[in-house]
């Protein structure tokens, strides 16, 4: 993709604190590291996943432990949440890639509703207050991630906002990167044809399973970031309706293309947030949506916007 | 990726140069804002709900609907009973609404969420709802205050009341998040220190509809007592499936340690008779209350509860703090309300204390006997007021660090 | 705490009445699997939807319809809310189901689980999330029947009995009748059933209706005992899920079984050691995956 339309992308990144509500922007950001990490699975290996909140949550409630109770610093936090993910990832993924399609979804399904009564039950995760007042604490141990900057009357935490924003791009890098590899190559191979690639010699469940723990560590580090966000990792996050608003989120934008899942996470969390004084009318439109969505749009925005201008996105 | 790093510092730089212009006396923004965030449609909904919104709504135009000559809005939000809706929400309206002051709040796990969010932005939280003493212990803050009762000074009024009635042994059914936990912990205590004992205890997801395994397992016990450490919709159906079970026959007693004038309307006096636990506010109790509570009726369709009635009264008392200290600025209006004595049909010789904690006079309730009701909502009756610093926990052992030992 | 017989008896009945719903439900999500190869996502909302059409039958309608005294009895509303429930699922069926079956079955997953929000989301709006007590319930199942261990609610030996009923004579129909044998063939092989003069479309809707139709009948029966609330299905769906990968997916006989059986085992935990009782279904489904795949009582493919 050509060089100028990262650059508006990334100053457009960069300028948004100043025009719209940090906390919100942030909020998208987290959600569309998901969203990608996330797509990197169900578009580019074809394994819909139905339990990619236990790695969101997970990774949030590790993140948040270790900030608020072992004192670590956020990147670090950050960093152990990440991998914890990727390891819940490769557990899940062994498990569960013996199995295809449905059956895949419904195992990933019930493992992650392991990991949500472990974190009900457990001391350590608090229950249902969740894990509350987690510190933003100090980058590096030198930048303080809660200072706010007041500008035009308003508190901007832009120290926050910079580091998200940083591990957004970062996330987003190495789901391009490994799209556009041989690696990604093969997971497209297949999904379009699995028999295929094994009797081309490639050694299929070795593929899946790295792409699995790839996109669980990814929706993984969304899930810490957005833990060191709002301060509190709670149960809504390990809750399987996160992972069905995942799977919208990207369905929505457009399975397997770039920059689906951004405009899908965008839409979803502004929807949610636009909508919130309608209650519960929120959960009515997104079903429709996804009705909608599943009916006649299967290729999402993004998708249908490639069919028009005949690139893929 | 350079692109971004190069950028980012560019942009932190720009930020830190601009810098905070100071505030000012009088209204900031030009306008009194309280929120109103509490369970709107789940287990607590009778509870707090609509009927919280009303009764603040109804403060403010008692008051004038003016403060110091700008305008009193409401503003008004469901927080699920998930502490992570509470909290983005309340900083939501701290950040971009405008909000000087969140009540209501009930459910523990929202109130100790919210509260920390108003400390973190300087905001007044004033908790009619929910119960867990932490709230004035050890997660206590500046701005926050307790106001209408809390699970020490329940434990203390109701559970002393029925060891010292011959209820020695104990067994808990308790909800799973701060507020049961620290309720249990309470009512423990005082137990424990009239020579009672707790033979155990069990836990229960917040807003469970089938309670069956949990008594089985309170029967199983041999317990003399039951106690309820829950909460409105989990407190009727734990009663009511206590019944189809027979316990009550076999002679074992279920205590609620907190009951509503709501949860009594919804169980029946038949089934609720005799029950006796503590509450901060009766309707029916003086002239003032009923006068009071007319007016509210008429308005809601229901009496009001105490997290009804207290978030009218830490309302009004806010917005006479406000007035008196001439403007909305935090710590000006938390000074005046901790040095003013509280006085009106809610609260009886009621304090604001260093921790936050208002203490007044509590009461020992007992629900009556369908033959004794007269009326549609006459259905509980005084047995024994308890003094404020008799029912709450003495400032001296609160843990909370604004108390200067 | 000891554990006295007396416990573990009490314990395993209240998990054979869990279980007899688990049954009823992974019965229907079983059938409708083996024809359609959907994995019904909305099965727990239309389980919800037969409670409420209870609820509302007998609190609302009469208020609705002008008439104060109308009430829908247990009775009735036994017989109305799978009827209402199924035809709405055959009108899901024939308008967005059908369109689906050419493309990848996670369409029909996806497409059902959409259907499970609108409809929780429609009931949250009108409903406390807490649940409403169904107050219908007929005076001949109050009371408790002393079983010698413990007192049982008479009500609840009722509900165990009818779902015992629906399973064993719906898998007699499937393994036993004429009809369940083209039920059977359509799922082996629907163009050779159609070959033969089937009209298996229909077959497929009929088929549809009636999974989602006793969903709503174990709906009314649970709502006496649960308050009826616009959760029960969303709470009660990723178990069933779970129920329906140990027995091994579209075994109508496992279903029945292990629906039953891990209600049981369910209840066990909560004597044994409590804090594992939500999670040892999930558990449970972990060590079949790993010991044979294809479910208890499943094939392999």
């Amino acid at each position: 993709m050509n060089k100028t339309l990262w650059s508006v992308l990334v100053a457009l990144g960069l300028v948004a604190p100043f025009i719209v509500y940090p906390i919100f922007l942030m909020k998208l950001l987290c959600f569309a590291l998901f969203a990608c990490a996330f797509n990197l699975l169900i578009g580019y290996a074809g394994l819909l996943s139905f339990g990619h909140a236990a790695f969101f949550g997970g990774a949030a409630y590790v993140t948040g432990y270790l900030v608020k109770y072992a004192g670590v610093t956020p990147e670090v936090g950050i960093l152990i949440g990440t991998l914890f993910a990727a390891l819940l990832g490769f557990l899940f993924g062994s498990l569960a890639i013996r199995r295809q399609g449905i059956y895949f979804a419904m195992i990933t399904l019930a493992l992650a509703q392991i990991i949500y009564f472990v974190a009900v039950k457990s001391p350590f995760t608090g229950g249902e207050d969740g894990l509350q007042d987690i510190p933003r604490g100090m980058l590096l141990g030198l930048i303080d991630l809660n200072h706010g900057y007041s500008i035009g009357g308003k508190t901007l935490e832009l120290n926050l906002y910079y580091f998200i924003f940083g591990l957004f791009c970062f996330g987003f890098w190495v789901v391009y990167r490994a799209i556009h590899s041989p690696f990604g190559q093969v997971l497209k191979a297949i999904r379009e044809n699995e028999p295929r690639a094994v009797s081309l010699g490639y050694r299929v469940e070795r593929f899946k399973l790295l792409a699995f723990v790839i996109s669980a560590a990814l929706a993984g580090m969304a899930g810490a970031a957005k833990g060191l966000v709002f301060q509190l990792a709670s149960l809504t996050d390990v809750n399987w309706h996160t992972s069905g608003e995942v799977v919208l989120m990207t369905l929505l934008g457009g399975l397997g293309t770039v920059f689906g899942p951004l405009v899908g996470a965008f839409t979803v969390v502004a929807l949610h947030s636009q909508l919130s004084s309608l209650g519960s009318w929120v959960m009515v439109v997104i079903g429709i949506i996804f009705v909608v969505c599943v009916l006649s749009f299967r290729r999402g925005v993004v998708g249908e916007l490639g069919r028009l201008l005949k690139r893929s996105l | 990726m350079k692109w971004c790093i190069r950028a980012t510092a560019c942009a932190a730089i720009l930020g830190m140069a601009a810098s905070a212009g100071a505030a000012g006396k009088g209204i900031s923004d030009g306008v009194v804002k309280i929120g109103v965030l509490t369970d709107m449609s789940g287990v607590y909904s009778a509870i707090g709900g609509k009927g919280t919104l009303v009764a603040v709504e109804m403060a403010v135009a008692d008051f004038g609907g003016k403060v110091l000559g700008k305008p009193i809005e409401v503003i008004s939000a469901d927080h699920q009973n998930k502490a992570d809706i509470a909290s983005t929400k309340a900083r939501e309206w701290f950040d971009t609404g405008k909000v000087d002051m969140v009540t209501g709040l009930l459910n523990s796990a929202c109130a100790l969420a919210v509260q920390k969010v108003g400390a973190d932005k300087k905001r007044i939280t004033m908790n009619t709802g929910a119960g867990s003493t932490d709230l004035t212990n050890k997660d206590c803050t500046p701005y926050g205050i307790h106001y209408a009762y809390d699970n020490y000074a329940l434990g203390n009024v109701a559970g002393s009341e029925v060891v010292n009635h011959g209820g020695k042994s104990w067994f808990f059914i308790t909800a799973d998040y701060a507020f049961g936990h620290s309720l249990e912990k309470n009512t423990t205590s005082f137990v424990n220190k009239l020579g009672g004992k707790v033979v155990g205890s069990v836990r229960h997801p917040l807003s469970t509809s089938d309670f069956s395994s949990y008594l089985l397992q309170a029967q199983a016990s041999g317990a003399k007592v039951i106690g309820l450490a829950n909460a409105g919709g989990d407190f009727t159906n734990a009663v009511k499936q206590a019944g189809e079970f027979g316990i009550v026959q076999k002679g074992q007693t279920v205590v609620g340690m907190l009951v509503f004038d709501t949860d009594v309307k919804s169980l029946g006096l038949k089934t609720a008779q005799g029950m006796q636990f503590a509450s901060g506010f009766y309707w029916d109790r003086d002239k003032a209350t009923r006068e009071w509570s007319q007016r509210f009726f008429k308005k809601h369709k229901a009496m009001p509860t105490m997290d009804q009635a207290g978030a009218y009264s830490a309302t009004m008392n806010y917005l006479k703090a406000i007035k008196a200290a001439g403007t909305d600025d935090p710590d000006a209006v938390m000074a005046k309300l901790k040095s003013t004595n509280i006085s009106d049909f809610f609260a009886v010789n009621g304090k604001i204390r260093a921790d936050g904690r208002m203490v007044h006079d509590m009461y020992l309730m007992e629900v009556k006997k369908p033959s004794e009701s007269k009326a549609d909502w006459d259905i509980l009756r005084i047995v024994k007021t308890v003094p404020g610093d008799k029912a709450f926990m003495p400032l001296s052992e609160s843990t909370c660090s604004q108390v200067k030992k | 705490m000891e554990i006295s017989f007396q416990t573990v008896m009490s314990q395993l009945m209240l998990g054979l009445n869990n279980g007899a719903f688990y049954a009823v439900l992974s019965l229907g999500l079983a059938v409708i699997f083996g024809l359609l190869n959907i994995i019904n996502f909305a099965h727990g909302a239309l389980y919800m939807l037969g409670a409420f059409v209870a609820l509302s039958g007998y609190a609302e309608w009469g208020t609705l319809m002008g008439m104060p005294d109308f009430h829908l009895n247990y009775w009735a509303a036994l017989v109305v809310a799978p009827l209402v429930v199924g035809l709405l699922g055959m009108l899901i069926e024939k308008t967005m189901l059908s369109r689906l079956y050419k493309v990848d079955h996670l369409y029909g997953l996806l497409l059902t689980f959409g259907v499970a929000l609108i409809l929780q989301g429609v009931f949250t709006n009108y409903y406390n999330v807490a649940g409403t007590p169904y107050e219908g319930k007929p005076e001949i199942l109050n009371g408790a029947v002393n079983l010698g261990f413990m007192m049982f609610p008479t009500y609840r030996l009722w509900s165990i009995a009818v779902a015992l009923v629906v399973c064993f004579s719906t898998w007699l129909v499937i393994e036993r009748t004429k009809l369940g044998s083209w039920l059977r063939a359509g799922t082996e092989n629907p163009r050779l059933v159609q070959a033969f003069g089937i009209n298996v479309p229909l077959m497929i809707t009929l088929t549809y209706g009636y999974g989602v139709a006793i969903a709503a009948l174990a709906g009314v029966v649970a709502a006496p005992i649960y308050s009826v609330s616009p959760v029960m299905g969303a709470e009660m769906i990723i178990t069933v899920f779970a129920v329906v990968v140990i027995g091994g997916m579209g075994s109508i006989m496992g279903s029945i079984l292990t629906g039953l059986m891990l209600g049981m085992v369910e209840g066990l935990t909560k004597v044994i050691y409590p804090p594992a009782s939500s999670t040892v279904i999930f558990i449970m489904m972990v060590v079949v995956l790993l010991v044979k795949p294809s479910g208890l009582f499943g094939r392999e493919q």
